[in-house]
């Protein structure tokens, strides 16, 4: 059977095939929907969301060491958090095959950066493939299992969000049963204490000269002779952008697995061709790699280490060639920002908070979330975003440093549930184990929102829909010696207004807890419910336009009129907008209509 | 490859762009071409700026193309047809549907919504306007937009002689497919019968 996938299903779909038992991650875009697919096959595969990505890679690694095939799923920021087993599984092998994928970003789609994971292959010294469309990412996994088992390797899997997002066609094929592997009692192997990692070091070694070999007649390095005039040797997605460029008019050297590089086969192939150009986004993963074999080539001297590339991008860069356009400048236009949704519960809450850090000196930590949009004009409630789980740590350093000079100026983090759980916990009792009166505001809205409204453990349901235990936040913070804890509804003003004041006067950590679902969440299985939208009085409204500080796509002002406006189809009825209305002229649709 | 044809879809999250651009890639596949399509997720759900390209040949390589590659832009939005016009090579088409929304900086008073988008539009390239939200508004239900603006894709690509009603009805939600049905057929037949042309006078 063939089928349109996206890289992710196609990932998913292989590992299934290659008969994966246990799978986890933590959700991050472009990788979430990895999991979320895996999930599908409930007798099969055990498919987890866990908490964080080292939690993730942790217990991929247990699943391992206990028999089975095992996969985890990330996106590229995420194998920083889960760098520290990685690299020491690179030590102990794996007992079922390991493939840990990885999701770059380039172009900083939906990302804080844009590093480049492959140089963790080279760091960690573990194997990489590389796939460039969806067919390659079902195939190439597969292998990866095999080449786990055979090498006794994690095996890292990179792909890029062109080929994660993607669809294309794909072959479905059987699941392989792999039955369990004995899990011996003996179990030194994978005990890292030094006198035991130091047999293993130089079996690492050993076993990357097997893998350079493999390399060189692996499958996925492959050649496509046509002219010898250009050679081109590249990898991932940009072996699509190259054959759209060039064609049948240059030959590729198409590197799928990607470390160890296939030395010899690189020699031959630059050999025989005249010009030799290296095509990769990013940085000069391969480049480097082939110039430290004295080959010349062209490269990142033409192609930038920034951004994503394209068709388009390839052939100005590399052949001067510039496709006529339509001239017309986007700047001009008015930009098209996302924003939080109507009705979304963090709008109350940063309202709030914006409008205490206008009339005091405040710092704003946030963190990695919806809740960053809290950044945007008009809320403006929102300084710092720098990675998961660093909001309240970075409020505790910068509130320790403010209260030794005798700055007056205070610090509010903002974590959401999800990334309190991810990293939040060990960054809350910074400031508890470490004294200082940062104000650290949880805002739980009861799932995963950015990407896609994933459970976590919080949330009462598993990934595959079991319900499970909900961790309390409120205990959870009291538990760990907050002694200063509020719960308030974010979409009651009042009540946050009067719960960020009463933290502001304390001199120990505080937390508030702003607990009220997504109203993406909610509203997942009803329809749009019309009547229960807020509505603008006419004649109360005197078009002072205080309402449109809220920041609500619902609400517009009409300049005809001269009045505030309500877009019944959006509104969610949720009655910010109606806190900051002098004249009570904001009202619930069916109270205008009584 | 020069027997590719590209096609970009764009709007603003919340559209329906994924649905037209799913129905148009099961089609193409059942026809026998090779399809490729490339989505952005992320920060898009959130009422910002989205894009979809669709891709169709015998071999289809890169699933994307650059400024000035694409054969037709459809847009689901008036503003965002030029937000993605480098995109559209010269000679290249526009469908667009006459219909604004508004962004956070428009709502909040600090920008206007530009002025005559589709007389812009028609003075660079090949356009069509199609008043989708009004014809699905008069189906029913304005959400089936995005359905109005596929049927006129398909007229503009000629892409005619797939049976586009049985993978409609096998796409969409059962409750929703005569809706989306009408829709498409509404939106062929507001190119066919060249609604489009005339509604360069009717800006609203």
């Amino acid at each position: 059977m063939i089928r349109l996938m996206t890289g992710n299903e196609a990932v998913a779909q292989g590992a299934y095939e290659a008969g994966v038992c246990f799978a986890a991650a933590y959700p991050g875009t472009p990788s979430t929907e990895i999991l979320e697919n895996l999930a599908k096959f409930k007798a099969d595969v055990i498919a987890e969301w866990a908490p964080n990505e080292k939690v993730t890679l942790e217990s991929v690694i247990g699943a391992s060491i206990a028999g089975v095939r095992a996969l985890a799923a990330m996106k590229m920021v995420g194998v920083n958090v889960a760098a520290d087993p990685l690299f020491s599984v690179a030590y102990t092998g794996v007992n079922g095959g390991v493939v840990l994928v990885s999701a770059d970003d380039p172009g900083l789609h939906s990302s804080q950066n844009e590093q480049d994971n492959r140089h963790y292959a080279t760091f960690a010294k573990i194997p990489m493939l590389e796939p460039s469309d969806s067919q390659e990412s079902k195939d190439m996994v597969k292998a990866a299992f095999e080449i786990s088992e055979t090498f006794d390797m994690p095996v890292l899997f990179r792909m890029t969000t062109r080929v994660c997002h993607s669809k294309s066609l794909v072959t479905l094929g059987k699941r392989k049963g792999t039955p369990r592997r004995l899990c011996p009692k003996d179990l030194s192997k994978y005990n890292l204490v030094p006198a035991l990692a130091r047999r293993q070091r130089p079996r690492l070694e050993a076993k990357l000269k097997k893998l350079a070999e493999y390399s060189e007649t692996c499958e996925f390095n492959r050649i496509e002779w046509n002219s010898p005039k250009i050679g081109i040797i590249t990898s991932g997605i940009s072996y699509q952008y190259a054959r759209e460029v060039f064609g049948d008019s240059a030959s590729y050297l198409k590197l799928g697995f990607t470390h160890p590089l296939p030395k010899e086969k690189i020699r031959a192939f630059a050999a025989k061709v005249e010009t030799l150009y290296v095509i990769e986004e990013l940085e000069p993963f391969l480049e480097d790699q082939i110039r430290q074999l004295g080959i010349a080539c062209i490269g990142k001297d033409r192609l930038s280490n920034m951004y994503e590339f394209n068709p388009a991008i390839v052939a100005k860069s590399l052949l001067g060639i510039e496709s006529p356009v339509i001239s017309y400048d986007p700047a001009t236009l008015p930009p098209r920002p996302p924003v939080f949704c109507a009705g979304c519960p963090h709008r109350g809450f940063f309202y709030e908070l914006g409008k205490k850090a206008r009339r005091r000196n405040l710092m704003i930590s946030g963190d990695i979330g919806c809740y960053a949009l809290g950044y945007n004009y008009p809320l403006e409630a929102l300084d710092l975003c720098v990675c998961m789980g660093a909001g309240p740590s970075m409020a505790h350093g910068a509130q320790k440093i403010f209260s030794k000079f005798g700055d007056d100026r205070r610090v509010v983090a903002t974590i959401g549930d999800s990334t309190f759980f991810h990293t939040g916990i060990p960054s809350l009792i910074d400031a508890v184990y470490n004294k200082s009166n940062a104000i650290i505001c949880i805002l739980d809205n009861r799932t995963t929102a950015m990407t896609g409204q994933q459970d976590n453990p919080g949330s009462g349901f598993t990934l595959q829909g079991e319900p499970t235990k909900i961790i309390d936040i409120e205990a959870v913070v009291r538990a760990l010696g907050v002694d200063h804890v509020r719960v308030v509804n974010p979409r009651d003003l009042l009540g946050v207004r009067r719960a960020l004041t009463w933290a502001f006067e304390l001199d120990e950590p505080s937390v508030i807890i702003t607990k009220y679902p997504c109203t993406l969440a909610k509203h997942v299985s009803e329809e749009h419910d019309e009547s229960r939208a807020m509505t603008v009085l006419e004649a109360g409204c005197i078009g002072c336009r205080l309402c449109l500080n809220v920041g609500c796509p619902a609400l517009s002002f009409d300049r005809g009129s001269k009045k505030a406006q309500i877009d019944a189809n959006i509104c969610d009825g949720c009655g910010v907008c109606s806190y900051t209305c002098k004249s009570a002229a904001m009202v619930l649709g069916e109270l205008a209509d009584a | 490859m020069p027997d590719t044809t590209s096609i970009m879809l764009v709007g603003v999250g919340g559209q329906g762009t994924v649905l037209v651009s799913s129905v148009l890639s099961k089609g193409l596949v059942a026809a026998g071409r090779d399809v490729k399509m490339s989505e952005i997720h992320g920060m898009s759900q959130r009422g910002g700026s989205v894009s979809t390209q669709v891709r169709y040949g015998d071999v289809v390589h890169s699933p994307i193309v650059g400024k000035g590659g694409a054969d037709v832009l459809v847009s689901f939005e008036s503003m965002e047809a030029l937000r993605w016009l480098e995109y559209v090579r010269p000679g290249g088409k526009v469908i667009v549907n006459d219909y604004q929304i508004p962004s956070a900086p428009i709502l909040i008073g600090q920008r206007d919504y530009p002025t005559d988008v589709i007389g812009i539009l028609t003075s660079k390239v090949d356009t069509t306007a199609i008043r989708a939200f009004d014809i699905a508004s008069e189906l029913g239900n304005p959400l089936a937009m995005n359905l109005v603006l596929f049927g006129a894709l398909v007229e503009a690509t000629g892409l005619t002689d797939i049976d586009w009603e049985s993978v409609i009805s096998s796409t969409v939600k059962k409750t929703t497919v005569a809706l989306n049905l009408a829709a498409y057929r509404a939106g062929r037949r507001a190119l066919v019968d060249g609604e489009g042309l005339a509604l360069k006078e009717h800006m609203r």
